[in-house]
């Protein structure tokens, strides 16, 4: 049974690589390969779900080598939770992929099988050199991602992304080798066990070296002012990979989370919650710049970007804050954020295929300028009782369910989870609340504001204000993956309770990591010097 | 023998970092690569420098722990090195390619208006 835990890393590589060996001739082949293993991803990291949601953390030894001396994987909720996301999301890439963009370019299927293994081997390690490596991959199968369908602005979007993240990958490096110098592991669990006894001369040095691992991370989070790259790359890639990249920026998340509350939790002696000010800082910078940014932006594509960006600061801020019910809420963000968002990118590209090039900038510069008002004119007297045909209806419909899960609006889970996060915020002081609280709570709803502003005019601007005639032409295997992440997004609001639990009990796991300690430690005690 | 090694490193480094910050996509794929030289190097010096030491063992002695350097540092600098060098041979492919696309080799893909 706890060969499962490695099972979702060997399956999207054994697929990538047979798909690359296939290459472009059996087509239908790599399809239902790549099929397959999707599905299989899904229910693995369901059956994994299941099973990490338990005391026990599952510990996975490559080879069987002891844990200190060998490489682990670990399997607790956490994990399990963002193979979830992860899984989901890939399945409605691929699905979606299959109408149009997997023959935009050579070798679609075989780099997201590729970008599928970083993510989850990311998710799974616990070893920080293993996170380097996977994080190699993730990044390695994203650039291909990022350029597929070639074009001028995706090579110019490509070369920046690709430079950022190889700075990042040094720094990462650099992190690394100061923590290993000094802390003498790269086990994440035997470091967090030696935290303590650090010598008092060497810890300001440990403390660096974390410090920049810790900004190779937030390059990743695109934490602002580490995240000018992001919106233009998403902004350029096409649909089906802006959606998954989507899910990249919350790997960089994922990494602070685990890290800082495993590293720099309560056991940690002296170096106790270091940084998390920072966290909390960065947090509201980058949701204030968010906002900003979607309330700037007159493309879609680009507000998506900028809605990552609001969920990344969200994220950032509410962890640093430090609180385990905190946690608990920026988890379940977490989850109905990326789902929402990867459901948003696909939406945009049907939105957008019924409407003519240029549309979406001039819209609010017409405004502006009052500029084409005879051509509206013309408009309104055509417009006059035409129904709303039936596939806009149900774009419009999805393109409404985004915008309440981003804005943070009842009913859905977007408001679950913002409530998630404010209320035991507020709940907690006494004899006032500190002003960094008061903060976090203008920031979190005055983003929220911001995306509803930007949502309302985009909404009205793709489906009331577009000259009749030019309904969009879209395939029910287009629309089903959006469908899918959308009633995932609802399954989490009707199942809020259940769901809350796990993140809850998610967050407990990760302020008190006693579990995870022992899990991987005693992987160690088990067979003392065996292995060989 | 550390004054010179983090003399190399940080002068690799500071040019590395000074490449990186000019606008043409060659200055900033050199700039990566000697950055990458530095962390390398750095990854390397971690495990402790000692001059003069027996690769694996002295002649005629029997092995001891105490005379290994720290063999995974070197491990991780092997990684680094394939992993860097790698996608710094992706990055080139794109500079080309932005290179014909845009016409330009300037790292916005256009020239700055004088």
């Amino acid at each position: 049974m706890d060969h499962l835990v490695i099972a979702p890393v060997l399956v999207p590589m054994l697929a990538g690589i047979v798909m690359i060996l296939a290459g472009d001739r059996w087509r239908g082949a790599t399809v239902s390969l790549g099929l397959g293993s999707t599905l299989a991803l899904a229910v693995l990291s369901a059956l994994l779900l299941v099973l990490a949601d338990g005391p026990v953390v599952r510990i996975y030894r490559l080879g069987d080598w002891p844990s200190l001396f060998g490489i682990v994987l670990v399997l607790d909720r956490l994990s399990a939770l963002m193979l979830v996301l992860t899984a989901a999301l890939g399945l409605a890439v691929f699905v979606f992929s299959l109408s149009r963009w997997h023959r935009a370019g050579a070798y679609f299927h075989p780099l997201l099988q590729f970008q599928l293994m970083g993510l989850n081997g990311a998710f799974l390690t616990g070893d920080l050199f293993n996170l380097f490596v996977f994080f190699e991959v993730m990044l390695a199968a994203s650039y291909g991602m990022a350029l597929h369908g070639s074009g001028t602005a995706r090579v110019r979007a490509g070369l920046h992304y690709i430079t950022i993240n190889l700075l990042a990958s040094l720094l990462f490096l650099i992190g690394v080798s100061v923590v290993y110098g000094i802390g003498g592991t790269l086990n994440m669990a035997d470091l967090a066990a030696r935290m303590r006894d650090v010598a008092a001369e060497d810890r300001a040095l440990l403390e660096t070296g974390l410090a920049v691992l810790g900004i190779a991370f937030l390059v990743k989070a695109a934490m602002w002012p580490l995240g000018f790259w992001l919106p233009g790359t998403y902004a350029a890639a096409c649909a089906p990979a802006a959606a998954i990249l989507s899910i990249l920026s919350k790997v960089g998340v994922y990494a602070v989370l685990r890290l800082w509350l495993l590293l720099f939790g309560a056991a940690a002696g002296e170096s106790a919650g270091f940084g998390g000010p920072w966290l909390v800082a960065g947090g509201v910078l980058t949701i204030a710049f968010g906002s900003i940014a979607v309330l700037a932006t007159q493309n879609l594509s680009r507000l998506a970007g900028a809605s990552v960006l609001v969920s990344s600061g969200t994220l950032l801020a509410a962890i640093g804050a430090g609180q385990v019910a905190v946690t608990g809420g920026a988890l379940f963000y977490l989850a109905s954020s990326v789902l929402a968002i990867g459901a948003f990118f696909l939406l945009i590209e049907l939105v957008e295929r019924g409407r003519e090039v240029g549309a979406d900038v001039l819209a609010v510069t017409r405004e502006a300028f009052g500029t084409g008002e005879e051509e509206e004119e013309t408009q309104e007297q055509e417009a006059v009782g035409v129904a709303i045909p039936g596939t806009v209806a149900i774009l419009g419909m999805s393109f409404m369910a985004c915008a309440l899960l981003l804005a943070g609006l009842p009913p859905l889970s977007g408001f679950l989870a913002k409530f998630a996060i404010l209320a035991p915020l507020l709940g907690t002081g006494e004899a006032g609340l500190p002003v960094t609280t008061w903060v976090l709570l203008a920031a979190l709803i005055l983003s929220g504001l911001a995306t509803v502003i930007a949502m309302l005019r985009a909404g009205i601007d793709a489906f009331w204000a577009s000259p009749a005639g030019s309904v969009p032409r879209v395939g029910v295997i287009e629309i089903a993956p959006v469908a899918l992440l959308l009633a995932l997004c609802g399954a989490l609001t009707i199942g809020a309770g259940p769901a809350m639990d796990y993140m809850q009990a998610a967050a407990q796991a990760l302020h008190a990591p006693q579990d995870y300690l022992r899990g991987v430690l005693a992987a160690t005690a088990a067979r003392p010097g065996g292995g060989g | 023998m550390e004054l010179v090694a983090s003399l190399g490193i940080g002068v690799l480094a500071g040019s590395g970092v000074w490449l990186l910050l000019r606008p043409r996509t060659f200055q900033v794929i050199i700039g990566l690569s000697l950055l990458s030289y530095a962390v390398n190097l750095f990854i390397f010096s971690t495990g402790g420098l000692r001059s003069g030491a027996a690769a694996i063992l002295e002649p005629g002695e029997a092995g001891s722990i105490a005379q290994y350097t720290d063999p995974l540092p070197q491990a991780l600098v092997l990684t680094a090195i394939v992993i860097s060098f790698a996608t710094t041979a992706l990055l080139l492919v794109v500079l080309l390619a932005a290179r014909g696309l845009t016409g330009t080799d300037h790292v916005d893909g256009r020239e700055r208006d004088r």
